[in-house]
């Protein structure tokens, strides 16, 4: 008799707890997740989230506004260019300050390579995560020209630094034009082959199709951005909104989608690639003669109030919010980043689906932990 | 029926993925990224703005263009440069001047963010292009700039 009971006992279902994270390889940072999972099934996930957190927007306060722009670099590290490009237009919208024709289409054309670079890395380490290994490296093969575009051009190939408040460190390369149109005529021939790897895969349509599934309700409601909230269908691209830099000469279509689930969302970062090259394609031909860079103080004061810039990152959308007080220090900086929103509306997507399955939708929200904890 | 044409699919799409690879597979040698860093040492030649670790050229008479103005020093955002100067006698113009006597720059604290090469009125601090900074010892990190007895080169004013 208490045999029996013992064995219903050990067979009783019975909700735990694990942890993933810090140092799990899925979580591409040092982000900890606190899962109560019942056998395979995901009850709750929980982000614990700061072990990053470098007080950047504390920092900020401290340093003068050509300084801040390096930081902005370390927060989503993957599309730093944009980063700094958002600071530097709150910082000339501001001072209401001129920028040059050719500053902007170089801004915008940098700044669609870095979504490039950065959605190639994605779509490797997407791959890689679903047990996919070959897409890490052919992602990052073709991202490796990008950042050797990088690197010839702005000195660096991750923490770029390239733009400053009034417009660019240095004028572009003589090789930077020749070299991009390369890269085009390259990477036309590589996103077919991405799809043929791995899109067009079954066990990773398997793996992907129906799983994390964001309604375009729940999309709004947790103020998801980028291509995670096109995925469910929610039209809310920044550069189409509210056209920033030289976003508003260029016609480019907003991806959406509107399955909502991890498939979707890969697919409109995947079709995102084309759009990118499109808008490269339209400005590179003519990039206006002219100043790189507009003279301003050494010492950059901004007027009494309180300025806001949005632009869209690979991630989605990044605010920056400063308040000045007519000092040469903001009194409060503000960054909006993309990471955080996305990822709070994880423990909706998650719960239900099994662990495998918390992987393939976390890859696809394409996290970067400093973008997070800033 | 649809059992065995799922299995036919399956296979059919894993054979064009492995397309891809074998292709790449065949010919490995062709459009491959990889550098044998360490071996390709003699060759290797980094781009001229890229960003290693900042240097103060000296000409050929041990002279550097650095006049001390401590523009760079207010402009890095983590003090990675200490300028410690003095005043003496122009040797050029007979004049009472700021000179420097030790440009220290602290490699380990710095972010290659560019701001005190962007500020420097004269040139007299450039990117270097060796990015092998890996040391023993901390302290080899900082470093003194000018070197020893060189002098600011004639002419230049900020």
């Amino acid at each position: 008799m208490q045999e029996t009971a013992t064995l219903n006992n050990s067979f009783k279902s019975e909700e735990y707890f694990i942890n993933m994270g810090p140092q799990h390889p899925a979580t591409h940072g040092v982000l900890r997740l606190l899962l109560t999972i019942d056998g395979e099934i995901i009850k709750k996930v929980e982000p614990d989230l700061g072990y990053i957190h470098r007080s950047i927007e504390k920092m900020c306060e401290r340093d003068s506004y050509q300084q801040i722009v390096h930081l902005t670099d370390r927060m989503d590290y993957l599309s730093s260019h944009i980063n700094n490009e958002a600071v530097c237009l709150t910082v000339e919208n501001a001072l209401e300050l001129e920028i040059p024709d050719r500053v902007k289409v170089i801004r915008t054309i940098i700044g669609e390579l870095t979504r490039i670079a950065s959605h190639c890395l994605w779509w490797g380490v997407m791959g890689m995560d679903v047990g996919a290994l070959t897409t890490y490296f052919y992602g990052f093969r073709d991202r490796e020209m990008i950042n050797d575009i990088f690197e010839e051009t702005c000195g660096a190939r991750l923490t770029m630094n390239y733009n400053v408040p009034g417009g660019l460190m240095w004028d572009i390369h003589p090789n930077f034009i020749k070299r991009v149109k390369e890269f085009i005529v390259h990477f036309k021939t590589k996103i077919p082959e991405y799809d043929k790897l791995l899109t067009g895969n079954v066990i990773f349509q398997k793996r992907t199709k129906g799983v994390g599934v964001l309604s375009k309700e729940d999309a709004i409601s947790f103020g998801v951005s980028g291509p995670v909230a096109r995925g469910s269908g929610y039209s809310c691209d920044v550069r189409k909104y509210h056209p920033y830099s030289a976003l508003d000469k260029v016609t480019f279509n907003e991806v959406l989608e509107t399955d909502g689930d991890t498939f979707a969302r890969y697919n409109v970062r995947i079709k995102e690639l084309w759009e990118s090259l499109s808008i490269i394609e339209q400005l590179i031909d003519n990039i206006p003669e002219g100043e790189h860079r507009v003279k301003t103080n050494a010492v950059i004061k901004l007027p009494k109030g309180e300025f806001y810039q949005k632009v869209e990152t690979a991630r989605g959308e990044l605010g920056v919010y400063i308040i000045s007080t007519g000092t040469k220090n903001p009194y409060r900086m503000k960054f909006r980043s993309p990471g955080f929103s996305n990822l709070s509306a994880l423990n909706h997507m998650a719960v239900g689906g099994k662990i495998g399955d918390l992987v393939a939708t976390m890859a696809t929200l394409d996290l970067v932990i400093p973008d997070i904890d800033r | 029926m649809s059992y065995f044409s799922n299995i036919f699919n399956g296979i059919k799409t894993l054979l064009t993925g492995m397309s891809i690879t074998g292709k790449y597979f065949l010919n490995s040698r062709k459009g491959a990224i990889t550098q044998q860093y360490p071996d390709n040492r003699d060759t290797l030649k980094m781009f001229d703005r890229f960003r290693g670790e900042v240097i103060m050229p000296h000409d050929e008479n041990n002279e550097h263009a650095c006049t001390g103005c401590q523009k760079c020093e207010i402009a890095c955002p983590n003090g990675t440069i200490e300028i410690i100067w003095d005043r003496g006698i122009d040797e050029h113009t007979g004049k009472n001047k700021k000179k420097i006597d030790k440009f220290v720059y602290h490699l380990s604290m710095c972010t290659m963010c560019g701001l005190c090469i962007d500020v420097c009125p004269t040139d007299a601090i450039k990117w270097g292009q060796n990015f092998e900074n890996s040391v023993y010892d901390r302290t080899a990190l900082t470093r003194v700039l000018n070197k020893p007895d060189s002098k600011l080169r004639a002419g230049v004013e900020d």
